[in-house]
């Protein structure tokens, strides 16, 4: 079969300041293929959409589409010529039925009513065609994840589009819900479509990508065909150098240090739980799965002492809770590995060294007594945490947000590890990270649980469960499974679980 | 067609930050000048007449310092404040409710040496100051009631009730009918330090307060709270910093601050509570904060300098026949250049073509 190029980009080059977002970026996609653009977090990816899509100008470059130089800057061009592309983040009306949603972007301003029945005609069409299954008439806010996520892959497909990027397309799906998406995903190839897919999830790549390119800071550094593609090199290609994987190690369980007996919260300012009871052990890792939104953040604030729960009994090894609070908390023994490491867990406008000691300062250690801090202390512990914890920095006076998200997370997990936590509450602690950062934040957990640390690890990554957990329980609907053991599970019966088999 | 992008600086250079500032005022005054050519009069013998009236004599100085000393306190109320995030705009109210318990503990109810009867003073005031912001921070912190609105209100009450003890039940009887308090007692009066001018101990007082304020919010556990708490309060909460206390005590802090500036105008510069004790001190805090970038220490500096155009403004008014309310314009005109300074020391303009040809 002859492929025919649909895109072709050459020497793409956009500088922000001093910095190379793309340098000299050149690839082709051709007609019916899916091209997988891989790379860490600020490698590119974004950036050389956004020029695609006609949200940004580069500096140099050409990019022409069956042909023709693109005009850069001009979104409404990109349409015009069959570019269509999905946001990791929806662009959808809530107040709005799909139907309208899909048609909106369409009408002139002026026109008085929506031509709705041909409209859904052809919708309904399309929906059939590519395996998409839609209520036009349901209102947006009604519908979940996956299906926002196929209405926007339907707005794209209304417009006539020839080129789909999909941008962190399954980061909140669940492995069915995933598995439908790159079934549509072939569908589409059939019909003659072409793909661009940017993800971090290797294993998805694989399985549904053709070609993959990989990008780091700003320049491809390869193109691989997939069939001839393997795993770990991937991997090194897009960190840059040989990781080193963690590797799990079993320990026999110590003695109960949590217990939580019908905990409930029924508010309305979070996702509500309903009776959820566990029982957590020294040296255990319970891996706690569920689609985003069915209460593990809940749980997670619960745990922290962030919340408090509405009906139940939190009990602690060596007491019961008296008093819900961050602090008392953090007095048990626990530490708190926030969702958003960026808006819950760094001050990033105050300097590395004053987020080191953020949790140390009612130690008399770090102040005297007239709660003075004491800076030399301060300086050392940070110098010493960030070694410790290889948080690559250039001075601990540096600003916080100037590091990286692995080193964030670093800092962050290491500013608790210091501390010898009994029970380590991670929420997604490895979402948004590369490669290289991913394997040290599971190293640094898995030397915790062999320190006797009790971990609770909430993540809605599959893969990482299962190679850290020792049980995994599945969230639905504020309701909490009973723990399996990780060895006598897969990946299959947790997505059953986390779409409510079972609940 | 040029178009132009900000982008954020890694690190701001020293030179721009310490010169940002006077750029910023001289802008202001230039911009200022064009009104006053407007107003009818030359704006070079205004601006001389200004500084003339502010810094031309013994007096002059004295006066400026004299009114500077309320503005610093309100400033550093502010800056306490507005460093947690935590919009405390009634610092008019609480300057009022300190001058308030300096009238009730300092005209006779107690009777100490100066020694102890002036801090002593200063103590109360605060107090007020504080006691009035707590109910206000307590609707916050439970619930989440917008301070804004709160505090900005109260100072409309605390000024009505001000004025209903000064026509009824604490009108000094010997005042022949206007409406102000009894006079504080010798012993709780401020004393002179610049002889045969108004200029008294109270700003001294400030700068000590300056002084401490910085040591506080830079060099301890609690001032490194309420920056984390005004950076990202979630982030502190996480690691254990205890919000509802920390913004607990810089209400107190910041009302507290604001309660001793009514000491200072109470017992130092009038002798008595009036009315009329406060042309919006409390207001000028804000912006004396706001111009000196929530820091201490120089809120001492923009404290002088807003003192300065208010009472140069004065004598420039008189000698040009130009409105005072010229003051009022070249101070927003140079908080606005202030903060617009802010946005160049921050980031770096970029220009660029629209349209580039490889």
């Amino acid at each position: 079969m002859i492929m025919t190029t649909l895109l072709k980009v050459e020497k793409i080059t956009k500088k922000f300041g001093d910095l190379y977002a793309n340098d000299q970026i050149s690839f082709d996609v051709k007609k019916s293929e899916v091209l997988a653009i891989l790379g860490e977090n600020g490698a590119g990816k974004t950036t050389l959409m956004n020029i695609l899509f006609g949200h940004y100008t580069p500096d140099s470059g050409n990019v022409s589409f069956e042909g023709n130089a693109i005009e850069f800057g001009n979104t409404n061009n990109a349409i015009k010529l069959g570019i269509g592309m999905v946001h990791q983040h929806f662009t959808l009306a809530e107040n709005l039925t799909v139907l309208e949603n899909i048609i909106i972007g369409r009408q002139s301003i002026f026109s008085l009513s929506l031509p709705k029945r041909q409209a859904r005609v052809r919708i309904l069409e399309l929906s059939k065609k590519f395996g998409l299954p839609i209520d036009p008439d349901e209102l947006v806010a009604n519908l979940s994840v996956s299906e926002k996520q196929r209405i926007e892959i339907l707005k794209t497909l209304f417009l006539d589009c020839k080129l789909l990027i999909l941008d962190e397309p399954t980061a909140a799906l669940t492995p069915q819900e995933t598995d439908a998406l790159f079934s549509t995903i072939r569908n589409m190839i059939e019909t003659g479509l072409s793909v661009i897919l940017i993800s971090h999830k290797l294993n998805e790549i694989l399985a549904v990508s053709d070609r993959i390119i990989v990008l780091r800071n700003g320049s491809s550094v390869g193109e691989i065909d997939t069939n001839s593609a393997d795993r770990e090199k991937i991997a090194e290609m897009i960190v840059g150098k040989k990781i080193d994987y963690p590797q799990k190690k079993k320990i026999p369980r110590k003695s109960k240090v949590l217990s939580l007996t019908d905990v409930s919260y029924k508010k309305t300012d979070a996702p509500n739980l309903s009776s959820v009871n566990l029982d957590l052990y020294g040296g255990q890792i319970l891996g706690i799965a569920g689609v985003a939104g069915n209460g593990q953040t809940t749980l997670a604030k619960i745990l922290s002492g962030h919340f408090k729960p509405t009906q139940g009994k939190i009990d602690f090894e060596q007491a019961k809770s008296v008093h819900t609070s961050p602090k008392s908390f953090m007095d048990l023994g626990v530490a708190y590995i926030p969702e958003d490491r960026n808006s819950d867990g760094i001050v990033g406008d105050m300097e590395i060294w004053e987020n080191a000691i953020m949790t140390e300062l009612d130690d008399p250690f770090f102040r005297n007594s007239l709660g003075i801090i004491d800076k030399k202390t301060s300086f050392d512990r940070s110098e010493n945490l960030c070694e410790r914890y290889d948080v690559r920095k250039q001075s601990i006076r540096q600003r916080s947000r100037l590091l990286s998200g692995g080193n964030v997370q670093k800092l962050l997990l290491g500013r608790w590890l210091m501390r010898n936590p009994k029970i380590i509450v991670a929420c997604q602690p490895t979402r948004g990270l590369d490669e290289g950062a991913i394997a040290s934040i599971q190293k640094l957990l898995l030397e915790a649980q062999q320190k006797g640390s009790a971990i609770i690890l909430i993540s809605e990554d599959l893969d990482e469960l299962l190679t850290m957990s020792d049980d995994i329980s599945v969230m639905y609907k504020g309701m909490l499974s009973n723990p399996t053991q990780t060895s006598s599970t897969n990946k299959l019966s947790i997505g059953l679980q986390m779409a409510g088999d079972g609940f | 067609m040029i178009k132009f992008r900000l982008e954020e600086r890694a690190k701001s250079p020293y030179w721009l930050i310490i010169l940002s500032p006077f750029i910023a005022i001289l802008v202001a005054i230039i911009l200022a000048g064009f009104l006053i050519v407007l107003a009818g009069a030359n704006p070079f013998q205004s601006y001389n007449q200004l500084v003339i009236g502010a810094f031309g004599s013994k007096n002059s100085v004295a006066e400026t310092l004299a009114r500077a000393t309320p503005i610093i306190l309100t400033g550093l109320a502010a800056s306490i404040a507005f460093r947690a995030k935590f919009w405390n705009i009634g610092a008019e109210g609480q300057l009022y409710f300190g001058a308030l318990a300096t009238t009730l503990f300092g005209t006779g109810l107690v009777v100490l040496p100066s020694i102890l009867m002036i801090p002593f003073l200063f103590i109360m005031g605060a107090l007020a100051g504080g006691l009035l912001l707590l109910p206000l921070v307590l609707l916050k912190l439970y619930y989440k009631v917008d301070e804004v609105v709160t505090t900005l209100l109260l100072n409309f009450v605390v000024v009505l009730l001000v004025s209903y003890l000064l026509e009824g039940p604490w009108k000094d009887p010997m005042s022949l009918g206007w409406p102000q308090g009894k006079s504080v007692i010798g012993e709780g009066v401020l004393p002179q330090i610049l002889s045969k001018t108004r200029l008294h101990l109270g700003f001294i007082i400030s700068i000590f307060f300056a002084f401490s304020v910085w040591f506080i919010l830079s060099k301890t556990v609690i001032g490194y709270r309420i920056k984390s708490v005004g950076l990202n309060a979630a982030a502190a909460s996480h690691a254990g910093v205890p919000i509802f206390k920390t913004v607990l005590i810089v209400a107190l802090l910041s009302g507290g601050m604001a309660g001793m500036a009514g000491v200072t105008e109470t017992a130092g510069l009038k002798g008595y509570l009036t009315l009329d004790l406060s042309p919006g001190f409390g207001y000028a805090g804000i912006a004396v904060a706001m111009l000196a970038n929530l820091n201490p220490i120089g809120v001492i500096f923009s404290g002088v300098f807003l003192a300065s155009i208010y009472v140069g403004a004065d004598a420039m008014s008189r000698a040009m026949n130009v409105p005072t309310y010229l003051a009022d314009v070249i101070v927003a005109l140079t908080v606005l250049c202030i903060l617009l300074s802010l946005v160049f020391v921050h980031y770096k303009i970029l220009f660029f073509g629209a349209k580039k040809n490889d």
